[in-house]
């Protein structure tokens, strides 16, 4: 489902991303660890479509980046740190409006659909601004599915959340996942990732430096894997 | 609550569609603004307390004969929409930037021009109900006539021209620190050929010259209009991407 060669980034003398290699088969939940300043929210900015590689090669979903970026747009979701919704508009027309910049076909019932999976729908009329930041946040990912993306990415989806807020967040994430997208996401909660997440990569001094699977993981646990990665 | 939106799944046939959407996300894009506009009143409301301030100001400054006002009046008119102008532009994008809505935007699979076509028909809209009120006040304060159709057409070309480029270079400085004093550092060089073809056209009009007096500014204004809509739509996709 995505395919990375080579990746580099650079921001005029900095380079952020130094080579990455990264495969996701369709279905997978990847998360995707490292320290701050390794490079993940670039790498999936990248994948995004929102910042062009200096070098290498991007593909996703049988479409080469950046030239078929609008075909990528068309089958990927974006969850960030950031809510992507506007306060002054209710729940109901956030999702209308990208809806509409979507070309979504039958949009009101896909609204109502997309509100009860995230627990907003006696909200729907509600302006986004009156919203906690966890249910900004769930809103969030209902835009993000809206239009029934392949693909998920989530940059940071927990940061700012508190713990009932969190376990919500959970539920939502097992349910994008588990209607058959493949999901990355980056992340510094290693116990979200590891119930979470299929597979586990390393991002750190901008390349992926190490990478396992859940099944790989039973001898050891993901911050046994973390630190020797990082040590590495 | 998880469960019964799995059930649903199938529902509804979903897909996005994203060729022949062009004009459809243009539209989308203009109903945002106008609708976030109508419940906040942010931009709107701080652009016409600047317009009227700056008129008042030059009301009060200006001690002038009938003579004298009717060749001031362009002037004022132009200084007064052009720093308006200023904060509206800034403000429309700085919303866009704030919640990170641009990014909302530029994931869409739309033609990124559609964005700055959207973005640009909204702060127009803006700018001219803002026009259409403060022209009947600087009327009575002034005493001078400026519902002639001449007139009327050289403030909807200028401010085409005025926002068409204020659009392209208000999505390029609010992705910097300084984003409110870089707009009107970028802005006021290029467009002070509009501004100076829509006082000459204005003037022409308010003190009743030649028609061809006044085509040559009127042309230049035409002209730039396009060229500035023409250059927006080839560089926004840039402008906007890291």
């Amino acid at each position: 489902m995505i395919t990375v060669k080579k990746l580099v980034k650079r921001f005029g003398l900095k380079t952020v991303l130094r080579g990455v290699d990264f495969e996701v088969q369709p279905g997978e939940f990847v998360a995707l660890l490292g320290p701050n300043g390794a490079g993940k929210t670039t790498f999936l900015r990248i994948l995004a479509t929102l910042s062009r590689p200096s070098l290498g090669e991007v593909n996703i979903a049988g479409y080469k980046l950046p030239h078929q970026a609008a075909q990528v747009r068309a089958r990927l979701g974006v969850v960030s740190h950031l809510p992507l919704l506007y306060g002054d508009l209710t729940a109901e027309e956030n999702l209308r409006f990208y809806g509409r910049m979507y070309n979504i076909p039958n949009i009101e019932a896909r609204i109502t659909e997309v509100l009860e999976m995230v627990g907003l729908e006696a909200r729907r009329r509600d302006l986004v601004r009156t919203f906690s930041r966890g249910m900004q946040q769930r809103l969030a990912i209902g835009r993000a599915v809206l239009h029934d993306p392949d693909v998920v990415l989530f940059d940071e989806p927990y940061t700012g959340l508190d713990q009932d807020a969190s376990s919500m967040l959970d539920e939502v994430l097992k349910t994008v996942a588990a209607e058959g997208r493949t999901v990355v996401m980056t992340s510094h909660d290693l116990a979200r990732a590891e119930d979470l997440a299929t597979r586990f990569d390393i991002l750190s001094r901008g390349v992926v430096s190490a990478s396992a699977s859940r099944r790989e993981l039973r001898k050891t646990n993901l911050l046994t894997f973390y630190k020797q990665a990082l040590a590495g | 609550m998880v469960n019964k939106a799995t059930e649903m799944k199938s529902i509804t046939a979903r897909h996005s569609q994203p060729s022949g959407n062009f004009t459809k996300a243009v539209a989308a894009v203009v109903w945002k603004d106008v609708r976030a506009e109508f419940r906040s009143r942010e931009l709107f409301s701080a652009m016409l307390v600047f317009s009227l301030l700056i008129i008042l100001i030059f009301n009060f400054a200006l001690e002038l004969d009938i003579k004298t006002r009717q060749s001031v009046t362009s002037g004022v008119l132009w200084a007064t929409f052009a720093f308006a102008g200023t904060l509206g532009l800034n403000r429309s994008m700085a919303i866009e930037k704030d919640r990170g809505c641009l990014d909302g935007l530029l994931l869409a699979p739309v033609d990124r021009s559609a964005i700055y076509f959207g973005k640009m028909i909204s702060n127009l809209t803006f700018m001219l109900i803002v026009e259409i009120i403060v022209l009947p006040i600087y009327s009575v304060l002034y005493n001078v006539n400026l519902f002639q159709p001449g007139l009327l057409l050289v403030i909807l070309l200028g401010s085409i021209g005025y926002v068409a480029v204020g659009t392209l270079l208000a999505a390029m400085s609010v992705q910097t620190r300084t984003r409110d004093i870089l707009l009107p550092i970028l802005l006021f060089p290029v467009v002070i050929p509009v501004l100076l073809a829509a006082v000459k056209a204005s003037e022409g009009f308010l003190i009743g010259a030649d028609f061809a007096e006044i085509l040559l500014p009127l042309n230049l204004l035409i002209a730039y209009d396009i060229i500035f809509i023409a250059l927006a739509f080839m560089v926004f996709d840039n402008v906007v991407e890291e």
